[in-house]
């Protein structure tokens, strides 16, 4: 491959260039990472006055914690339920869109609306409807004869999240669904209907491959977003509970730095979710840079 | 830089309006009280404010209690610390390890030549907070206990007594059953804080220790030994009677769902601190409500020990100009003062914390007035308190709570037994009070 190369003559002047910009990244990014770093081999009191260097304990102590492992579990289970629910929704949703000619317009306008709720208010709204004593949806299910307690049942807990994590995210992978059909050649899916294939058929053998690059683009960015972003849900809605059902592992960071002052263990936990970030993002520039193609 | 250009130009300001009002010793106040005991304690502030000139305290809303006390602490690394900052009894422990945190009330009072006479508040709030030689580290303000209250109309329609509260939780059982059965209301009782009533008092009203060395008072070492027989036993009513929906969960930490439940008249019996007491009575349009004492086990103990403290006290900071402290001291003596006292334990339903307030508020005939109003003072001042009844000292007790919240929702989802759920409550608490030792020893 032939790479353009411009040739600067001033040594400084790209440097000063760059400097704000890396003066964000230091003192945002790089700094408080190094410190989340450095605590999580630390055990503190939570005012800060007795530092003891303990090495490796807090991360030893974390992976003997059976509430750790269940929230790395709990974790897996939401997001991946998250990312298939939010994506195979969304991509219904974008082909039925696609096919509408004249109001598409409108209903792409309608469907992303939700991606610009805040997810305290997305956590409160669905709190709000599915609220034992006081929310619409347990009244209704109580009719079909589920008694809907998400504060005492734990599955109950994790689909509201589900749901309510889900709902917020379509939006958004909506959007890029529908970009992405709307690239897709029109010749080759009129040259497949020729052929004799029907409209499922095309989708499947044509449609979809092309979209891959947008669906794994979109599976690594829900991936991201179900693991980290969901914390203002997860607060508004179950705060973790019950029994710690619906506790993932940013949520646990929080509970117990901010709440449990448990800063050492915190901290070694987000250490180890710095590390799935770095993995993930790994991947998206592995695999995403170079495409996926057929 | 940018800071400095703001102060310049509003001493630039200050000098221009050449106001003749001598500089005010501004003290700022963190505190966790939403809505009604929001307004009353701004109103508490203003009057302080009001009654001298030399200094202001403001008063900040932090949110929840453990919110407020975790803004404080990561205030204080960042050195922006308020002077005054409002700490539930739950991090009693964890401020009291925090020596260089703290400036003891005892000590500041002396310092600033104000008047001090612990022997001046009621016994079980001086036990609570007092260290291991006696001396007051923090300034009582609001304490509460958990009471019961009931639906005095709903127990009419379930043809109970209305006048009649459940005196011992056989009896509790016995008329939620009436209630249900009955169809006056749909769930029998209800409680808010499970951690606190349903394990803490419970154990300190069955004189049952909840922890060894006297409740953590005695020391660091402590752990806990709340999965005795009464306690398992209660555990396992509590499930029982919520699979006979008799008893409804109102939530973790403060149970926010319970008081929608008796204020809706979903339930007819609810559980909560008497700090609830102006919510209730605010939200208790459309019926009457009764005051009770906590029910006990009549099979247990014939003779119930005094109920144990909640609420919060006032800290105070280090780190301030003597200036600063000056002022604290003063608002602290105003704060005691038998009327502010009375005023706030009369509005709030907290309890008085001076023997001062309490019998003012006798002399007022504030208690034949209202009745029920005394029933928080008289639980937590009855009999002789022992070592399982004056109160619980732990580190990290705010995540301790929440693994027995954890632990009670297990035992409700039925993956766990009564005796299970507490074992497992006692073996993850003592892993956290191992690690709290470690920390700040």
């Amino acid at each position: 491959m032939q790479t353009k190369r411009t040739i600067f003559p001033n040594k400084l002047l790209p440097y000063l260039l760059l400097a704000p910009q890396l003066a964000v990244t230091l003192i945002f990014f790089i700094w408080p990472a190094v410190q989340a770093v450095k605590s999580s081999f630390e055990r503190e009191d939570p005012f800060g006055f007795k530092t003891t260097f303990i090495w490796f304990d807090n991360y030893k102590r974390l992976f003997a914690d059976p509430t750790y492992l269940n929230s790395v579990g709990k974790t897996a289970v939401f997001a991946v339920s998250v990312t298939l629910l939010a994506m195979s929704v969304s991509l219904l949703l974008a082909v039925s869109v696609n096919r509408v000619l004249r109001t598409n317009r409108l209903y792409t306008t309608l469907l992303v609306w939700p991606y610009a709720v805040a997810p305290v208010v997305v956590g409160i709204l669905w709190w709000f409807m599915f609220n034992p004593s006081i929310g619409i949806a347990p009244y209704l299910l109580r009719g079909l004869g589920i008694n809907w307690n998400h504060r005492i049942d734990g599955s109950h807990a994790m689909l509201l999240v589900i749901i309510a994590a889900s709902w917020k995210q379509i939006s958004y992978n909506f959007l890029f669904f529908v970009a992405g059909l709307q690239s897709v050649p029109q010749s080759l899916t009129e040259a497949a209907a020729i052929d004799g294939a029907g409209p499922f058929k095309r989708f499947w053998t044509i449609v979809f491959p092309l979209l891959s690059p947008t669906t794994f683009f979109l599976l690594i960015v829900n991936i991201n977003y179900a693991m980290f972003d969901t914390f203002g849900i997860i607060d508004a809605t179950t705060s973790g509970g019950p029994a710690q059902a619906t506790n993932i592992l940013v949520y646990k960071v929080y509970a117990d730095g901010f709440l449990g002052l448990n800063i050492g263990s915190s901290a070694a936990q987000s250490v180890v979710l710095m590390l799935i970030v770095i993995a993930l993002t790994a991947i998206q520039f592995r695999y995403i840079e170079r495409r996926v193609q057929y | 830089m940018f800071k400095n250009v703001l102060f310049l130009s509003a001493g630039l300001a200050a000098v221009l309006s050449a106001a003749p009002v001598a500089a005010q010793t501004e003290i700022a106040w963190w505190h966790a009280m939403d809505a009604e005991l929001g307004k009353k304690l701004e109103e508490i502030a203003n009057g302080f404010n009001a009654s001298q000139t030399e200094f202001k305290v403001i008063p900040t809303y932090k949110g929840s209690y453990p919110e407020t006390l975790t803004a404080a602490i990561a205030a204080f690394r960042a050195n922006e610390q308020p002077a005054i900052v409002q700490v539930f009894e739950v991090g009693t422990g964890t401020m009291m390890a925090a020596k260089g945190a703290v400036y003891p009330v005892y000590q500041l009072m002396a310092d600033n030549g104000e008047p001090w006479d612990p022997s001046g508040f009621l016994a079980p709030v001086t036990g609570y907070y007092s260290d291991t030689d006696g001396n007051i580290l923090s300034m009582p303000f609001n304490s509460s206990t958990p009471i019961m209250y009931y639906n005095k109309d709903v127990f009419e329609k379930a043809g109970l007594d209305r006048e009649t509260a459940p005196k011992t939780w056989a009896e509790v059982e016995e008329f939620s059953k009436k209630i249900v059965e009955s169809g006056a209301a749909p769930c029998g009782f209800t409680t808010g804080w499970v951690s606190w009533i349903q394990l803490e008092n419970l154990s300190a009203i069955h004189d049952q220790p909840y922890g060894t060395l006297e409740n953590g008072f005695g020391g660091l070492g402590t752990e806990f030994t709340f999965n005795g027989e009464v306690q398992t036993k209660h555990w396992e009513n509590l499930k029982k009677w919520a699979d006979e929906g008799l008893f409804e969960y109102g939530g973790p930490v403060g149970g926010a769902d319970a008081p929608p439940k008796f204020y809706s008249q979903e339930c007819a019996i609810y559980m909560n601190s008497s700090a609830s007491r102006a919510g209730v009575i605010n939200n208790a349009k459309d019926f009457e409500v009764g005051f009770a004492p906590l029910p006990y086990y009549d099979d247990v103990t014939t003779d119930p020990k005094n109920s144990i403290i909640g609420g919060a006290t006032l800290w105070a900071l280090n780190g301030k100009d003597p200036e600063v402290y000056k002022g604290v001291a003063q608002f602290f003596t105003y704060l005691s003062s038998p009327e502010i006292q009375a005023g706030w334990h009369q509005f709030t339903g907290y309890l008085p914390v001076t023997n001062a307030a309490y019998e003012l508020g006798k002399e007022q005939g504030y208690y034949e007035a209202n009745p029920g109003s005394d029933v928080a003072i008289n639980q937590i001042t009855r009999g002789t308190p022992t070592a399982n009844s004056k109160g619980v000292r732990f580190g990290n007790l705010t995540q301790i709570r929440t693994v027995v919240d954890e632990e009670f929702e297990a035992l409700l989802a039925g993956s766990k037994s009564a005796k299970e759920a507490l074992d497992a409550a006692v073996e993850r608490g003592n892993q956290i009070l191992r690690d709290f030792e470690a920390a700040n020893s």
